[in-house]
C-alpha cells in the first residue's frame, strides 16, 4: 500500500449504490407497524389569538386517534429552540406566523389525517401583523413576542430581538484620509432552502424509551432537546437520523419533532408527519436582509474605513438567527486589510416564518451589498475591479479581524486563478459583461466531534460518526480516511452514522466542519488503533515499542514494513476479535470572544461571471461562471466539484429568481414548487469552471479546510455586477428576475 | 372509503393484479401500496420531477397520475433498472461520475434519462437538458448528471 493510496482520490461515494438503485432509505421511505399519520391544523393569518378549538368533528372521522390541542401539552406551554427557549410545541394562544400549527391530528390512515384536520374548527381574532422591516422598527409597531417571555432583554418592548457591535478603530480618526466615501443600501430577499426531501418526523414510544426519526443534520441536539422536554433520559431517547436528502441548513435544528413525539406518547403508537413542500416552505427560511454599506478609500482604492450596518429581518421564533446574523456581521467587513472598522448588526422579529441557518449562514446576504458597494467604488474611481480587491487583500498570516484568526491562505492565488479561468484580459464581446467578487465565511467556533475505528479481525473496519451525511460525502472522505490509515480497501470500510444509540456524540454538521472537525477525530481514532497496534507488534515480535512506527497501514519496525493486518492477525490470536480505536477533536468555547471561539479555518472565493442581458426580455444569460475556491487540500476532489458547482448554482437561484412572495398580511403566496423557481438544468452557466487551491495549509487531515459553503457566498454581487457591465444598469434589489432587470432597463431609457 | 377497482398491470417487469383506490395516485400506489419507495414524493403537483417513473416508454410524474390509469400498461420504477443485482448503464454511469450528492432526486433523474435514451439513445447535451428539464436538484448536480447520462449513452452504443 503506497502512502496516499486514498488522500486526493475520488472513490466512488459510499452509499451511491443504494441512491442510483433506489435502496436508499430516507425517513418517508420507513414504516412501523401500526403507526398513525399526522396532520397538521393552521389558519389562513399571519397573526392571530386563539379564542377556542373545537375538535368534536375532526374526532367523528372514522380513523381519527387524536386530535392534539395545547390542551393535550403541559402547562405552560412546552418551548424550546437552539438559542432561546422561545417557540412553543403549538401556538400558545396566538398564531405569529403563517403556516404555525395550532393543532394536529393523527389517524389511521393520511386520507382520514387529512379530513380530520380540516374538520377541526378554530374561532380566532386577527391580530396586526408586521412581515417587513420598517413595519417591525415602526414606534407603534404591534410587538411579535410577548415581552413577558423576554425578560432581562434590552430590547424586550421593541421588535429588535439583538443588536450587537463589532469592529475596531474610530472612524472619526480616519475619515479625513479618505479621498472617497460611497454609501450604498443593498436588500436581499427571503428565500429558501427546498431540499428536495421536505422535513419528515416518525415517534415510537418503546416502554419507557422513545425512539424518534427525523430529517434533522444535527441528531445530538435533537436527542437533548426531547430529553429535556419529555424529562427521559438521554440514554432512553435515541434518535435515529437516516441521511437526509439535502439540508443545506434547513434541518439543523428541530422543529416539529417535540410535537410528534408528545401524539406518541399520548397514543402509545407511532406516529409520523411527512410535512409536504408547502409546509416545509412555512417552516424554514434564510433571513431577508438589508445592509447598509459605508465605505471610504484613497484615491488609488485602498480601504480606509468601513461603516456597515445589517438588518436581518428573522422569523417569529430566533430558532438560530441571532447566531447567523452576529457571525455573519463578524466578518461583514471581508477579506481586506481595513484600517478601521465600524459593524452594527440587528435581528428583528417579524410575523412571519422561523429564519434558520442555511448554507453561508448570512454571509451572502452581506456580501451583496459590500462587493456591490465596493464594486461601484471601482467604477467610480476609475480602477479594475480585481484589481481593487487584490491591492486590498491580507497575506497569508494578517490578522484582519483584530486578535482573531488570521488569513489562513494565499489567497491571492485564488484571486489570480479566477482572473485567469474568466479571461479577465481579453477582450469581451459586444454586449458582454463581466463582474468578480470575493466571499469571506469562519468556519466552525466551536466544535466537539467523537468516533469509533473497530478493526475487525477479517481486515475490514467499522467506523461510528455522528456527521450526517446530506449529499456533502461525508462517509466517503471519512471512509478515505480509515482506508488510507489502516491500509485496507475502501470498499471494506462500513461507516455508521445516524443513530444515537450506537454512534457515539458529535455536535453538529454545519459551517462546513465535519472533514475538518470529524475529519480530524477520525484521523486520531485511527492513530489509537495504531497505537494498540504498536503495542502488539512489540509483544508479537518481542521487541521494543520505540522502534517501531505505524503510518498510513503501514508497521515499520527493524527495516521491515509489514502491512498492519500481519500484526493484527498475529496479535489477535486464535480468539480473533478485534482493534478499537477512538478519537476525539474538540474545540471550546473561548470566554469573551465575540463568537464564543475563533474561526477553525476561513472559506474563501472568488467568482467571476460574464453574462449577457436580453433586452427585449431583461433576460440574464450566464455566459461563464467561474468559482475558485481555498480548499487546503481537496481529499476528494470529484467531491469537492460536486459541492462548488451545486452551490454556484445554487447562488444563481437567489441572485436571478427566488424570493418569497408575501401579501399585506404577511401570508407567503408562492408555497410550493409551482410558484417559487429554483435552477433547472435549463438555467445553466453555458460555462461553468469550478477550481481549487491546494496548497496543503488546512487545519484538517491532511491539510483539508472545509468547503462546502464558498461558491455561493459572493455569486449575486459576480452576476450583478457582470450586468451592470454589459447593461450600466445598478440595481441593488434581488433577485435579478427579468421583470426587475426589464422594468430597470426602460426606467433607464426614461 | 370509496370501492377497490381491480387492474392489471405490468411493473418492473412482473404483471400484477392489484385493487386500486380510485382516489390513490401512480405515487400513492407504488410507494405506500408496493412498497417501491424509490421513487419519492416532494412537490406533489408535478414540478419537480422527483415522483417520475416511465409508464409505456414515456416519463410520467407519478404524483399526477391516477393510479388506475395504469390498467393494461407498463410501469417501470427505479427498483425496475437492475437486474439480478447487476446496475444497468446508466445507474453505473450515475455512480462512477458521482451524479447523486443527498440522491432524493436521482430516482427521478434516472427515470427520466431512461425513456430518453429508450427513445434516443444518441443524445447532445441540450437534448438532456431538455428531458431531465422538469427534474430538479436542490445538490445542482445537473453538470454530474448530464455527464452520467452522456456516459451512459456512449457506452450503450459500444
Amino acid at each position: 500500500m503506497t502512502s496516499n493510496t486514498y488522500v486526493g482520490s475520488s472513490p466512488n461515494r459510499v452509499g451511491g449504490y443504494d441512491r442510483v438503485t433506489g435502496a436508499q432509505q430516507y425517513v418517508a421511505d420507513i414504516h412501523l407497524a401500526d403507526e398513525l399519520h399526522a396532520k397538521l391544523v393552521t389558519i389562513n393569518e399571519s397573526k392571530a389569538r386563539i379564542i377556542s378549538i373545537d375538535t368534536t368533528k375532526a374526532e367523528q372521522v372514522p380513523g381519527v386517534r387524536l386530535v392534539m390541542t395545547p390542551d393535550d401539552l403541559p402547562k405552560p406551554m412546552p418551548r424550546f429552540g437552539p438559542q432561546y427557549q422561545d417557540r412553543p410545541v403549538l401556538a400558545a394562544d396566538t398564531v405569529n406566523y403563517y403556516g404555525e400549527p395550532i393543532a394536529a391530528v393523527a389517524a389511521d390512515t393520511k386520507e382520514a389525517a387529512e379530513e380530520g384536520a380540516a374538520a377541526v374548527v378554530v374561532e380566532y381574532e386577527v391580530l396586526p401583523n408586521v412581515h417587513t422591516i420598517d413595519a417591525a422598527l415602526a414606534p407603534d409597531a404591534p410587538l411579535v413576542q410577548d415581552p413577558s417571555l423576554r425578560v432581562g432583554e434590552t430590547f424586550a418592548n421593541t421588535n429588535i430581538k439583538t443588536e450587537i457591535n463589532f469592529g475596531w478603530g474610530d472612524i472619526a480618526d480616519v475619515e479625513a484620509d479618505a479621498d472617497f466615501v460611497i454609501e450604498r443600501e443593498y436588500e436581499f430577499p427571503m428565500v429558501t432552502h427546498f431540499a428536495i426531501e421536505p422535513h419528515a418526523f416518525i415517534a415510537q414510544p418503546d416502554g419507557d424509551e422513545l425512539n424518534v426519526w427525523s430529517t434533522i443534520q444535527h441528531p445530538f441536539q435533537l436527542q437533548k432537546t426531547l430529553a429535556r422536554l419529555l424529562n427521559i433520559p438521554l440514554s432512553k431517547l435515541r434518535v435515529f437520523a437516516p441521511d437526509p436528502g439535502g439540508g443545506f441548513g434547513g434541518k439543523q435544528h428541530p422543529k416539529l419533532e417535540p410535537l410528534v413525539s408528545y401524539m406518541a406518547l399520548k397514543t402509545g403508537r407511532p406516529v409520523r408527519l411527512i410535512m409536504s413542500l408547502e409546509e416545509t416552505f412555512q417552516a424554514v427560511r434564510r433571513p431577508s436582509t438589508r445592509v447598509r454599506v459605508r465605505m471610504g478609500l484613497t484615491s488609488d482604492g485602498m480601504m480606509v474605513f468601513k461603516d456597515i450596518e445589517t438588518n436581518y429581518l428573522i422569523g417569529a421564533y430566533v430558532d438560530i438567527a441571532d447566531r447567523v446574523a452576529s457571525k455573519s456581521s463578524y466578518v461583514a467587513a471581508g477579506p481586506y486589510k481595513v484600517p478601521v472598522v465600524k459593524i452594527v448588526g440587528r435581528t428583528i422579529l417579524s410575523n412571519t416564518a422561523p429564519t434558520t441557518a442555511f448554507r453561508g449562514f448570512g454571509v451572502p446576504q452581506i456580501t451583496w451589498a459590500r462587493e456591490s458597494t465596493l464594486d461601484e467604488a471601482a467604477l467610480e474611481l476609475g480602477i479594475d475591479r480585481f484589481e481593487i480587491r487584490r491591492r486590498n487583500v491580507p497575506e497569508k498570516g494578517y490578522e484582519f479581524v483584530p486578535g482573531d484568526t488570521p488569513a489562513d491562505g494565499e489567497w491571492i492565488q485564488t484571486i489570480d486563478k479566477a482572473a485567469e479561468l474568466i479571461g479577465w484580459d481579453t477582450p469581451l464581446p459586444e454586449g458582454h459583461g463581466r463582474g468578480v467578487a470575493l466571499g469571506l465565511k469562519s468556519g466552525p467556533t466551536t466544535g466537539l466531534s467523537y468516533s469509533t475505528v473497530r478493526l475487525l479481525a477479517d481486515g475490514s473496519a467499522i467506523l461510528f460518526s455522528g456527521t450526517s451525511d446530506m449529499g456533502q460525502g461525508a462517509r466517503t472522505v471519512f471512509a478515505q480516511i480509515v482506508a488510507q490509515e489502516m491500509g485496507i480497501p475502501l470498499e471494506s470500510v462500513n461507516v455508521i452514522m445516524g443513530d444515537t444509540a450506537t454512534v457515539p456524540y458529535d455536535q453538529q454538521t454545519s459551517a462546513s466542519r465535519s472533514t475538518v472537525l470529524m475529519g480530524t477525530s477520525v484521523y486520531r481514532a485511527c492513530k489509537d488503533v495504531h497505537g494498540k497496534v504498536k503495542a502488539m507488534a512489540a509483544k508479537v515480535h518481542g521487541v521494543d515499542e520505540s522502534g517501531i512506527e505505524v503510518d498510513g497501514g503501514v508497521v515499520r519496525m527493524a527495516g521491515e514494513d509489514l502491512p498492519i493486518m500481519d500484526v493484527v492477525t498475529a496479535g489477535l490470536g486464535p480468539l480473533g476479535g478485534e482493534v478499537i480505536g477512538n478519537g476525539e477533536m474538540r474545540k471550546d468555547k473561548v470566554p469573551g470572544h465575540p463568537l464564543a471561539g475563533s474561526a477553525a479555518f476561513f472559506e474563501f472565493n472568488c467568482t467571476a461571471i460574464e453574462a449577457t442581458v436580453d433586452d427585449e426580455t431583461g433576460e440574464i444569460q450566464i455566459i461563464k461562471h467561474v468559482t475558485v475556491g481555498d480548499v487546503g487540500t481537496a481529499l476528494n476532489p470529484q467531491q469537492v466539484h460536486g459541492q462548488d458547482d451545486g452551490a454556484a448554482i445554487m447562488g444563481l437561484g437567489h441572485s436571478l429568481m427566488e424570493g418569497y412572495i408575501l401579501d399585506e398580511e404577511g401570508r407567503t403566496r408562492n408555497l410550493g414548487a409551482i410558484d417559487y423557481r429554483i435552477p433547472t438544468s435549463k438555467d445553466l452557466p453555458i460555462e461553468l469552471i469550478s477550481a481549487s487551491i491546494e496548497n496543503h495549509d488546512g487545519p484538517g487531515p491532511y491539510g483539508v479546510k472545509g468547503v462546502s459553503e464558498g461558491s455561493l457566498l459572493c455569486t449575486a454581487p459576480a452576476v450583478g455586477a457582470a450586468v451592470r457591465d454589459a447593461t450600466g444598469l445598478i440595481i441593488r434589489d434581488l433577485p435579478l428576475t427579468p421583470q426587475r432587470v426589464w422594468e430597470a432597463m426602460r426606467e433607464q431609457e426614461s | 372509503m370509496s370501492e377497490l377497482i381491480e387492474i392489471e398491470a405490468t411493473i418492473n417487469g412482473r404483471d400484477r393484479s392489484l385493487e386500486i383506490a380510485p382516489n390513490h395516485t401512480l405515487l400513492d400506489v407504488l410507494r405506500d401500496q408496493l412498497g417501491l419507495t424509490g421513487t419519492k414524493e416532494c412537490c406533489v403537483v408535478g414540478e419537480c420531477g422527483a415522483c417520475t417513473v416511465v409508464v409505456d416508454g414515456i416519463p410520467m410524474n407519478s404524483c399526477l397520475m391516477l393510479a388506475v390509469e395504469i390498467d393494461g400498461r407498463d410501469v417501470t420504477s427505479v427498483e425496475g433498472l437492475a437486474t439480478d443485482g447487476h446496475l444497468d448503464a446508466l445507474q453505473q454511469a450515475f455512480l462512477d461520475v458521482s451524479a447523486p450528492q443527498c440522491g432524493f432526486c436521482i430516482p427521478g433523474q434516472l427515470m427520466s434519462a431512461h425513456a430518453l435514451l429508450q427513445s434516443n439513445p444518441d443524445p447532445t447535451i441540450d437534448d438532456v437538458h431538455e428531458a431531465l428539464g422538469g427534474n430538479l436538484c436542490r445538490c445542482a448536480g445537473y453538470l454530474q448528471i448530464t455527464e452520467a447520462v452522456l456516459v451512459a449513452a456512449k457506452a450503450g452504443k459500444e
